[in-house]
């Protein structure tokens, strides 16, 4: 124990002294070598340097399923003959079932009738839990037909039935083995196609035993030790406030969290009296997360603001997002982070409209956070006192919006609409007691609303991946990036690998919202102290990941992208910006590959010309530098894009494939 | 550049001789040159005398030697082209067929001699001699954390300088490092603008930005030249001119070049023609697509029905060593120019260029729809 207290008393200001002032001075010698955390760090890990090959085997499997394990292996044990008949077999039903039913099943299920493939398509389409999707994979076989699907392109989009009504921002990819092992099936999380990086050798037979129970091993751990962490506390939930410029957002927010007794009498107090000196008293409770001098100066929020507050069930995280058009970049990271969104809409007389129309961000906003993964939405209609809680005018903007966001693709029971005030505070967290509202209203607050939003489910047991926002000096010496964790978990003392750069770092410690924590799980937003890299090594936009399960890194890939509005079409050799987590990277369009059906991803043309509105297509896409990134049916979280022209979203895009 | 001479005869077979002022103009002589011609210049060799005695010695001596080029070497950013070839004319220093690489050097005359001289290399001749085509502007295109400062000039846009600096988000409780990290970018910004800027030539500065990041930059700027008593900013505080681009990156220039405020100013250059060309191909694309086109097959195919109104060519494609090819390009340019159409040569070094380089080079807006081509197959896809 006594090495780790000489870590823990190292004297860090000491260490790095003078280490900020030099700008771009390299300082890695003195940073690395300090005797005792090399001793540290060898106890702990067995050293970087000495890392046996072994020790990528007992974790390569990390995730994967007990019985995918098991099919594989029985896959393993036939011979070649088998193997091929077993394909040519799978085949066969893909064609007349489609791809929805696992392939594991169909290994089985093949097996278990050796190998005709007439009794196991009896079997499947007899057996009850493939009976709808089968169905409606059939129906939609009729209607439409997908030539050479299964070879033509590794990508096949599948409509599901009950997508068909809405046009679909989302897209469905079924899998085809590129180089992996695993497949899973498309209804389940994409969860373990990446467990074999492609460095490492193939694993032999004989380690598959050892494989299995090891994994077993671990996935329980996590899934145990989350129960244990997190298992009394209240449900984390993570929010973005989107909408126009001046609608309220911030003043909404702050409003909220004054009510909740967050921020303390005597700071509100100054800010009442600080704007009301410069006359903008209307401000006061923007202020509460405008903090800058520049944003308190102009009144706008420009970078996301984010503060904390607590519900009967859970605790959420606020991501206060800015409206106005220049700062979408600002935005998207900030929604990136989000789970679910609430959109604040104006209830103004033309402040709304002007929102709403073509080129306001009402429209942008919501459309980018849909496809930036965000299902659930709350709509709060604010400065509703303008307009004397008039029912018609809440009706009316309730219709145009449940109709545009239909399209944008949200479900219309996830969609909640709440008559409010930012600035008087009705119908934030208590009943209203406007007597104009309370003649027709008699819904929820807006805290309840915000109570009875569902928790995602957390990918805790895939490989970890953290996507950085921020880069910035700790409390210490040291540096922390602060940003959402993915997938996975992590603790400290583990050691990470710092993507698109490739160098390695360990963690020396965790903060949850300020709070040091020993380990975290997916969908925290965590800071993290890195030890073992410089500073200027880092930067925002850089993903942190499991060193033996390191994420794709990849200068040109394709894509499948939707096109919103544009007024210039998008041809081939067109300079984009492109949105991937927080990281902006201008990119250029290299190939427009097939231009698609926009809900059934039939080929309409081959080598378009030119994308125009409302249409979707398969693209190739380089970036002038290296991303991490991966590939959409692997991991959601990071498999988005947004690509942005001259401050107008133009397009989203799922990464289907990389290229190099 | 200076013409000194030229003599080319009705075949087009002849000479030149250039006198090369400013670093444009070596961009010009890039563009100019060939593998195959012939370039007569002084230079610097060494030579290598052996005594009566058998001892050695080497020299350099300044001679002038003409080499028959075969490969044409261009730093876009220090303008030095460099070309390497063999010797076609002896003298007492060098033999002949002896290798040799020439750099052409600013106001040293070289003659250059092209078994052909095309309309387009013609033209080239002329525009590059033509004092009027010049303004200079500096941009300034930044985003938090992000700057690009460039040079324009009539036939190139040069990055001088990318500033790429993390800067900590804004947090509860410590806005200080945000604060802290801006007002070091911003430094940095104003020592390169200070270092890469000459203000005796410079017409403008553009400063671009989204948001408030140009009006904080341009406060601060002036605030430190007024502590700092910087008389060259201070003298030149109204070529300053603050410009709305959605992002820091580079091609983003290209929204800075549309804004009317800088059309105004900078309506002679290049660059902004090439803007505005190539955003009406766009515009045309989009709202009648069967008028606009590229790709060499379909602009060929639009040229034979003499339909193209203006062509947009990219001078990249008279650079390339194939000559066949290039004489295919020229033709197309030459006939578009007798059926009265209008051609474009855009300059690969500015943003417009670059983004016509990635669309195949060329491209056509026609005066008359011709839907029959959109059907086929483009096939010069790779």
């Amino acid at each position: 124990m006594s090495r780790h207290r000489n870590v823990r008393s190292m004297n860090y200001s000491d260490e790095y002294d003078g280490y900020d002032d030099v700008y771009g001075h390299s300082v890695e010698d003195e940073y690395c070598v300090s005797p005792s955390e090399a001793a540290f760090m060898y106890d702990r890990e067995g050293s970087k340097n000495k890392q046996k090959i072994g020790a990528f085997f007992q974790t390569v499997t990390d995730i994967a399923e007990e019985n995918e394990a098991d099919s594989e292996m029985r896959e393993a044990n036939l011979s070649d003959i088998d193997k091929a008949r077993l394909e040519s077999c799978i085949d066969q039903i893909k064609q007349i079932v489609g791809g929805s039913v696992p392939r594991q099943d169909l290994v089985n299920i093949v097996l278990l009738y050796n190998f005709n493939a007439e009794k196991a398509v009896n079997f499947i389409l007899g057996c009850p839990q493939y009976k709808d999707v089968t169905a409606s994979e059939r129906k939609e076989k009729a209607s439409t037909i997908i030539p050479k699907e299964l070879d033509s392109s590794n990508i096949k989009v599948v409509t599901p039935g009950a997508k068909t009504t809405n046009v679909t921002k989302g897209f469905d990819l079924a899998h085809k083995e590129v180089n992996r092992l695993n497949v899973t099936p498309r209804s389940q999380s994409p969860a373990s196609g990446r467990v074999t990086p492609i460095n490492v050798p193939p694993t032999s037979d004989q380690n598959d035993e050892v494989k299995i129970f090891k994994t077993k091993d671990n996935k329980l751990d996590v899934a145990e030790h989350y129960k244990k962490e997190r298992g009394g506390a209240r449900e984390h939930l993570y929010m973005v406030v989107i909408g126009h410029v001046d609608a309220g957002k911030s003043t909404l927010m702050g409003h909220l969290l004054c009510a909740l007794g967050q921020v303390n009498q005597k700071t509100m107090h100054k800010y009442e009296q600080e704007s009301k000196k410069l006359g903008k008293q209307s401000f006061m409770y923007a202020w509460v997360l405008d903090e800058t001098g520049e944003e308190r100066n102009r009144g706008i929020t420009m970078d996301v603001g984010r503060s904390q507050f607590e519900t009967k069930t859970k605790l959420v995280t606020l991501l206060d997002a800015p409206g106005h058009k220049d700062f979408i970049p600002n935005m998207i990271s900030g929604a990136g982070q989000a789970d679910v969104a609430l959109l604040v809409v104006d209830a103004t007389r033309g402040e709304f409209e002007t929102g709403f129309d073509y080129g306001g961000q009402t429209r942008e906003h919501a459309l980018l956070v849909r496809s930036l993964g965000v299902s659930q939405l709350a709509v709060a209609i604010n400065k509703l006192d303008t307009v004397s809680w008039s029912q018609e005018r809440f009706n009316d903007i309730t219709q145009k919006l449940k109709v545009f966001l239909k399209q944008a693709g949200f479900k219309e029971n996830d969609v909640t609409f709440v008559p409010c005030s930012g600035l008087t505070g009705q119908n934030l967290v208590d009943k209203p007691t406007e007597i104009e509202l309370l003649q027709w209203y008699t819904g929820p607050c807006l805290l309840d609303v915000v109570d009875n939003f569902r928790s995602p489910e957390r990918p805790i047991s895939k490989p970890f991946r953290l996507s950085i926002s921020d880069v910035f000096k700790g409390t210490g010496s040291s540096f922390c990036v602060s940003g959402r964790l993915e997938t996975g978990n992590l603790c400290v003392g583990d050691r990470v690998l710092v993507c698109p750069s490739r160098e390695s770092a360990t963690v020396k410690g965790l903060a949850i919202e300020e709070v040091p924590h020993q380990s975290a799980f997916a969908g925290d937003q965590v800071s993290v102290t890195l030890s073992g890299i410089e500073m200027q090594n880092v930067s925002v936009g850089y993903i942190l990941c499991d060193p033996q399960n390191p994420v794709q890194i990849a200068s040109k890939f394709q894509a499948r992208i939707v096109v919103f509005n544009v007024s210039v079409p998008i041809t081939k050799g067109y300079s984009v910006v492109i949105h991937h987590q927080s990281l902006v990277e201008p990119a250029v369009i290299t190939k427009l590959i097939n231009q698609l059906h926009k809900s059934t991803g039939e080929i309409l043309k081959k080598h378009p010309r030119c994308l125009s509105n409302n249409s979707s297509a398969m693209v190739e896409i380089q970036v002038s530098r290296p991303i991490a990134l991966e590939l959409y049916s692997e991991c959601k979280e990071l498999g988005r894009i947004m690509i942005r022209v001259g401050g107008v979203t133009i397009a989203a895009g799922l990464i289907t494939k990389v290229i190099s | 550049m200076k013409l000194v001479y030229k003599n080319v005869d009705r075949d087009g077979e002849g000479t030149v001789g250039l006198n090369p002022e400013e670093p444009e103009d070596m961009w010009h002589a890039y563009n100019l040159i060939s593998v195959g011609d012939s370039v007569r210049s002084t230079t610097i060799r060494k030579v290598q005398s052996e005594s009566a005695t058998g001892s050695s010695s080497s020299t350099r001596v300044r001679t002038t030697l003409t080499i028959c080029v075969e490969n044409i070497d261009f730093d876009t950013q220090a303008c030095v082209l460099r070309l390497k070839g063999r010797n076609v004319e002896e003298n007492q220093y060098v033999k002949m067929g002896a290798y040799h690489t020439l750099d052409l050097e600013l106001n040293r005359k070289f003659s250059l001699k092209k078994p052909e001289w095309d309309s387009i290399a013609l033209e080239r001749v002329d525009t590059a001699c033509d004092p009027t085509q010049n303004a200079d502007v500096a941009a300034v295109i930044m985003q938090e954390g992000l700057a690009h400062v460039c040079l324009i000039t009539s036939s190139m846009t040069l990055i001088r300088a990318k500033i790429d600096v993390t800067i900590p988000r804004k947090r509860k409780g410590f806005v200080q490092q945000h604060e802290k990290g801006l007002t070091k970018f911003y430094d940095n910004v104003m020592q390169a603008i200070l270092r890469h800027v000459n203000f005796d030539i410079v017409k403008c500065v553009l400063i671009a930005s989204p948001g408030f990041v140009r009006d904080q930059f341009y406060e601060y700027m002036f605030q430190m030249a007024i502590k700092t008593d910087n008389k060259v900013l201070l003298d030149n505080k109204s070529k300053f001119m603050l410009i709305h681009s959605s992002s820091g990156f580079k091609h983003s220039l290209k929204e800075v070049l549309q804004d009317p405020a800088v059309v105004n100013k900078i309506s002679d250059t290049k660059a902004a023609g090439e803007v505005k060309v190539l955003e009406s191909f766009y515009t045309m694309l989009q709202c009648e697509p069967a008028k606009a086109f590229y790709g060499k097959k379909h602009c060929e195919k639009a040229n034979e029905a003499q339909a193209i109104e203006t062509l947009l060519i990219s001078d990249n494609l008279f650079r390339c060593s194939n000559v066949s090819l290039r004489k295919e390009y020229v033709k197309l340019v030459d006939s578009v120019r007798e059926a009265g159409g209008e051609v474009k040569i855009f300059s690969s070094m500015h943003i417009s260029g670059e983004q016509l380089d990635q669309l195949t080079g060329v491209a056509a807006i026609l005066r008359f729809p011709m839907p029959e081509l959109e059907d086929e197959e483009d096939e010069d896809e790779n």
